[in-house]
């Protein structure tokens, strides 16, 4: 008995520790599954209190790992002769905790937990409290977080597919509307169409690499590679293609220009709350995902890439600017602000440099709880009888509800990039990492894309303060659902206002 | 209170912001409450600035009342504020106009009242913000910051076409700023590359500015040059100043006329004018561009002013018009230019303010603009006939108020410089007296043409109360300007020093010939005094 518990002991000390919250979060899922059976129709609540637990224990896994990673790199600032400390390796490094993982594994911890807590009245509302949308979700967070400890071709993938697998669920999650059902469908088909291209991207490469599935090793095969073709002179094709086809698979996953077409659709027809997680957390998700392979794998041949890049970093700021002025779904609209939003994303990466990847960080964990709290007034829109989603729901949320108006206008001005918001602090690195790599004509673009954003944001905000409230009733917002709108907010002000300790933590996720 | 003392500016800062945040948490019913809080801290954000006048020393001509504290470490952003004579000039308008502005509503806000206090409140922190700031990061959020409440107050409480006209100020006052936001990345990341040390303090970074090469310092020009000619507003940018002036609510107009625009010459003076190219020819080049559309606001502004049929709309464009000869001075590069644009600023917010303040009284009454609605106002109202009659004076430049004497110097800074400008400037003020007294005529003279207006009730307390500050100092200007001169003089020396020295080296005769005026600056004198010495001794 003993020797058992030793083993399980050193296990977590060991391999264990680098995937401690993954497990958490798998146990309580199952747990959900389980206990959901004992649970009245009416006491399905305590499956979202069992998930928010699951989270909060995920979270102090999370701490643990940062505490080991700290005295780990401290040991290794010690001891130079050791060569450069690349973060908790395990399962034959495949698996990696390091500054990326652990920041990027809080920000899906935080998305989850004030998504859980927008879902319980929403659910209620559409008649579906169910414990399995608890555990989906739960599933769904651990594929994220795979997706960016991942340092192996294999595991990076099986993230990406968890994660997406629940979604596709989820998004069909209300069996009985059509546009939900609709969604699903879509999603489900281009999605996999789109892995399907990212696995044979995966497949090029550990060809390419001559049977590698470590991206620490193919990066090392590649260079070598390309210092042979670059001495022949040849193209390598096989590199390029390996390429295009990787970051088209994650280009739809993001949904950038021209991959985004199922944006619109599937963000209208799921329920609400996936709507938000999709938007944040998949897109943060697969921007980890994205941020690994680029900077390591093909950080080596960032010059041939960087058109490309760039080329769809601006396709998706117009296309998703220009879309959006005219949608009157308040969803819809915030898909294809969500569009521009990654091609701000993507121009940090075009940039390239330090703070370019800083202000990626930031510009992502600015955007997760702006793009939530944005949601989080959709989701109070919806109430019996009203499905609340179309911009006119908003008329006169000022007299009906001073508090969420004055949030809704925190989120809208955050979300265009006014100051003192978290959204500025995001295009401010962007902007400064173009400047400063010489591109000051991708920094006009993107400067100038701020004006038609900011007119159809403030669409939404004159309908919310000006119009006056038609005979719409006073929403009632849950304490749950408070509690996620003032958390987002806080966060969005909080970024803008004193942007300090999250400059440093997006310097702590990007590492010296 | 060594506390205060040392934070005066911040205090000035946030006292509007303190008053913002007390109105949150008024019922909504309250609206007497409402008022009452929104007028007291209005009043208290103008009486706390008063020290600022009697502890701010002209010596130095440098920044006073510094304080700094870091905000954002890692890259280099402090929140740091100090101001010099002009900056000074430009807070205590502000928060004059602003109480003035809050306490000119107590009758006309009915709606909503909590929200427009507030609103109101938070421009003035925004504005004078922007007017303190020694740190580049925090202006642009100052800058940004006051586009917000000033939306909104156009937008909820201006007249018919109020949405339209807030998003058009609103869109493209943010387009020029994202440009400025730029410019000043670019200049934070060379002069970061030339020095080593990552900072936004605005002092240094325009220090190292001057080492930047010519082609650089162009590019950084016109990148802050959209921000301010949209501002100001400069002829072809100036399309959103006419709606939003004439839709926005009298306060909103008066805060926009008053203080807005000048963020845009502050910008000029500021920012502008220390980062010009030092290669002749390209620096001549960017002042003939600039100045002739100055010119262009200047005539196109007061022609257009001849045609309008809405009182507002009139002022408004007039003010186009005067803002012209603000930028006209500053890039004369002259000291006389300078000086007398920086007084012209201060002018225009007293006059234009005020006359904007006259339309929202004749507003309230009838609830109509147009000029043709109005005729023969003397018989029922005299007193306000002759309160409008000399602040339409001190706008259109009559000597002994204060339009006079700013745009004076103007003239002389330009006629320094280029004879033709001064002319074409000329020409302006010919057509500011024709458009402004033909309005006094058709408004307040005559036969009353409206039944209605022949019981309109004259100016009652409070409405004195506003304006007659206003024509104290407009008297004030006119008459004894030398204190407002005093405080200017020193910084525009030092301006000039930086941005054009060869002025002090060869002072024209006409320069010479007005050296004892308190502008020009002592190394001037002592320059000229050394020049007379060398013709005599030629001699």
């Amino acid at each position: 008995m003993h020797s058992i518990l030793n083993s399980i002991l050193n296990y977590v000390h060991g391999d264990g520790l680098t995937i401690l919250p993954q497990m958490e979060l798998l146990l309580f899922a199952l747990g959900i599954l389980i206990f959901d059976f004992l649970l009245a129709e009416n006491e399905k609540h305590w499956n979202a209190i069992l998930a928010l637990m699951g989270v909060a224990a995920a979270g102090i896994g999370l701490f643990m790992q940062g505490q080991r990673f700290a005295a780990d790199i401290g040991y290794a600032s010690e001891h130079p002769d050791q060569g450069a400390f690349p973060g908790l390796l395990g399962f034959h490094e495949t698996i990696v905790v390091d500054g990326l993982f652990l920041v990027f594994a809080a920000i899906f911890l935080a998305a989850t937990a004030l998504v859980i807590l927008l879902s319980i009245r929403y659910l209620d509302l559409e008649a579906e409290q169910q414990g399995e949308y608890y555990a989906l979700l739960l599933f769904a967070c651990i594929g994220m977080m795979f997706m960016a400890s991942g340092i192996d071709l294999i595991v990076q993938f099986l993230g990406l597919e968890t994660m997406a697998l629940s979604f596709y669920v989820l998004t069909g999650f209300l069996r009985r509307e059509k546009r939900s059902n609709e969604a699903a469908l879509k999603y489900l088909l281009l999605g996999g169409f789109s892995s399907a291209i990212l696995a044979y991207g995966f497949s090029l490469l550990y060809g390419a690499s001559g049977g590698f599935t470590g991206i620490r090793e193919i990066a090392y095969s590649l260079d070598r590679r390309m210092t042979t073709t670059d001495a022949h002179g040849v193209t390598d094709w096989l590199v390029i293609l390996a390429f295009v086809t990787i970051a088209a698979g994650l280009f739809f996953k993001i949904a950038a220009v021209p991959f985004h077409q199922w944006a619109p659709d599937v963000y209208e027809g799921a329920p609400t709350p996936i709507t938000a997680y999709i938007s944040v957390a998949s897109k943060t998700a697969s921007f980890a995902l994205l941020l690994r392979l680029m900077t390591v794998v093909f950080g080596g041949s960032q010059p041939t890439w960087v058109f490309l890049m760039a080329g769809v970093a601006i396709a998706s700021l117009t296309w998703g600017n220009l879309a959006a002025l005219t949608q009157n779904n308040l969803k819809r609209l915030l898909a294809y602000s969500s569009i521009s939003h990654v091609g701000y994303v993507l121009l940090g990466l075009v940039a390239g440099n330090l703070t370019g990847l800083i202000g990626i960080v930031y510009y992502l964990l600015a955007y997760v709880f702006m793009t939530l709290g944005a949601f989080a007034t959709i989701i109070i829109l919806r109430q019996r009888g009203i499905i609340g989603d179309e911009i006119s729901d908003l008329d006169g949320l000022y007299q009906r509800s001073p508090y969420a108006a004055v949030l809704l206008l925190v989120f809208m001005l955050s979300l265009a990039g006014i100051p003192p918001t978290a959204g500025f602090m995001g295009k401010y690195f962007i902007f400064q990492a173009l400047i400063e790599t010489h591109h000051p004509v991708l920094a006009i673009f993107a400067a100038l894309y701020i004006v038609p954003a900011l007119y159809y944001y403030f669409r939404i905000v004159v309908h919310a303060w000006v119009k006056r409230p038609g005979d719409a009733a006073v929403p009632l917002i849950s304490d749950a659902q408070l509690v996620a709108l003032t958390v987002a907010a806080f966060v969005t002000l909080a970024a803008g206002l004193y942007p300090e300790p999250f400059t440093r933590l997006a310097h702590y996720a990007i590492g010296p | 209170m060594p506390f205060l003392s040392n934070h005066l500016l911040s205090v000035v800062l946030f006292t509007p912001l303190v008053g913002a945040a007390l109105l949150c948490f008024v019922p909504r019913a309250l609206s007497e409450y409402q008022r009452l809080i929104g007028n007291l801290f209005g009043v208290l954000g103008f009486l706390v600035s008063i020290p600022l006048v009697r502890h701010f020393s002209s010596g130095s001509g440098d920044f006073a009342f510094k304080e700094s504290a870091d905000w954002i470490p890692s890259i280099g952003a402090h929140y740091a504020l100090g101001i010099d004579g002009i900056s000074l000039l430009l807070v205590m308008l502000t928060t004059l106009l602003g109480m003035l502005a809050i306490f000119s509503s107590w009758s006309s806000i009915q709606l909503r009242t909590k929200e427009y206090y507030i609103l109101l409140l938070l421009l003035q922190t925004g504005m004078l913000g922007v007017f303190m700031s020694l740190d580049f990061f925090l202006f642009y959020v100052f800058w940004e910051v006051m586009l917000v409440p000033m939306y909104f107050l156009i937008g909820v409480w201006g007249s018919e076409r109020r949405l339209y006209a807030a998003i058009k100020f609103f869109l493209y006052t943010l387009a020029g700023s994202v440009i400025m936001l730029l410019a000043i990345l670019a200049l934070y990341f060379n002069a970061t590359k030339l020095t080593g040390v990552q900072t936004f303090d605005i002092p240094s970074l325009l220090a190292s500015a001057q080492f930047f090469p010519d082609a650089l310092k162009g590019w950084l020009f016109w990148g802050f040059f959209f921000a301010f000619a949209i501002k100001v507003p400069m002829f072809p940018f100036h399309t959103w100043l006419p709606d939003a002036h004439t839709e926005a609510p009298t306060a909103g107009s008066v805060i926009l006329a008053g203080v807005l625009l000048k963020m845009g010459t502050y910008g000029f003076l500021r920012f502008s004018l220390p980062i010009l190219p030092h290669d002749l020819y390209m620096r001549g080049k960017i002042i003939h561009i600039v100045v002739v559309l100055s010119l262009i606001s200047i005539i196109y502004g007061a022609v257009v002013c001849l045609m309008q049929k809405d009182m507002k709309r009139l002022i408004a464009y007039s003010s186009v018009s005067h803002m012209g000869f603000c930028t006209l001075g500053i890039f004369a590069l002259t000291p006389h230019g300078l000086s007398g644009s920086v007084l012209q600023q201060i002018n225009h917010g007293i006059s234009t303010g005020a006359l904007f303040l006259i339309v929202g009284m004749l507003y309230e009454r009838r609830h109509t603009r147009l000029i043709s609605e109005f005729g023969g106002l003397a018989t029922p109202m005299p007193n306000f006939a002759a309160i409008y009659l000399i602040i339409t004076l001190s706008s259109l430049g009559m000597p002994l108020l204060n339009g006079f004497i700013g745009e004076f110097t103007i003239l002389q800074g330009a006629f320094e410089v280029n004879h033709a400008w001064a002319a074409w400037a000329t020409l302006g003020i010919v057509l500011g007296a024709a458009y402004l007294l033909w309005l006094y005529q058709r408004v307040v003279f005559g036969n009353v043409t409206h039944e209605v207006n022949k019981t309109l009730p004259d100016l009652n307390a409070r409405e004195y109360a506003v304006l007659v500050p206003l024509v104290i100092i407009a008297f004030w200007i006119g008459i004894y300007p030398k204190p407002f001169f005093a405080v200017i003089g020193k910084p525009v020396e030092r301006i000039i020093q930086q941005v054009n020295p060869e002025f002090y080296h060869n002072v024209s005769p006409i320069g010479e010939g007005h050296s004892a005026s308190p502008v020009v600056g002592a190394a001037a004198r002592v320059d000229a005094a050394k020049a007379s010495v060398t013709v005599v001794e030629g001699r």
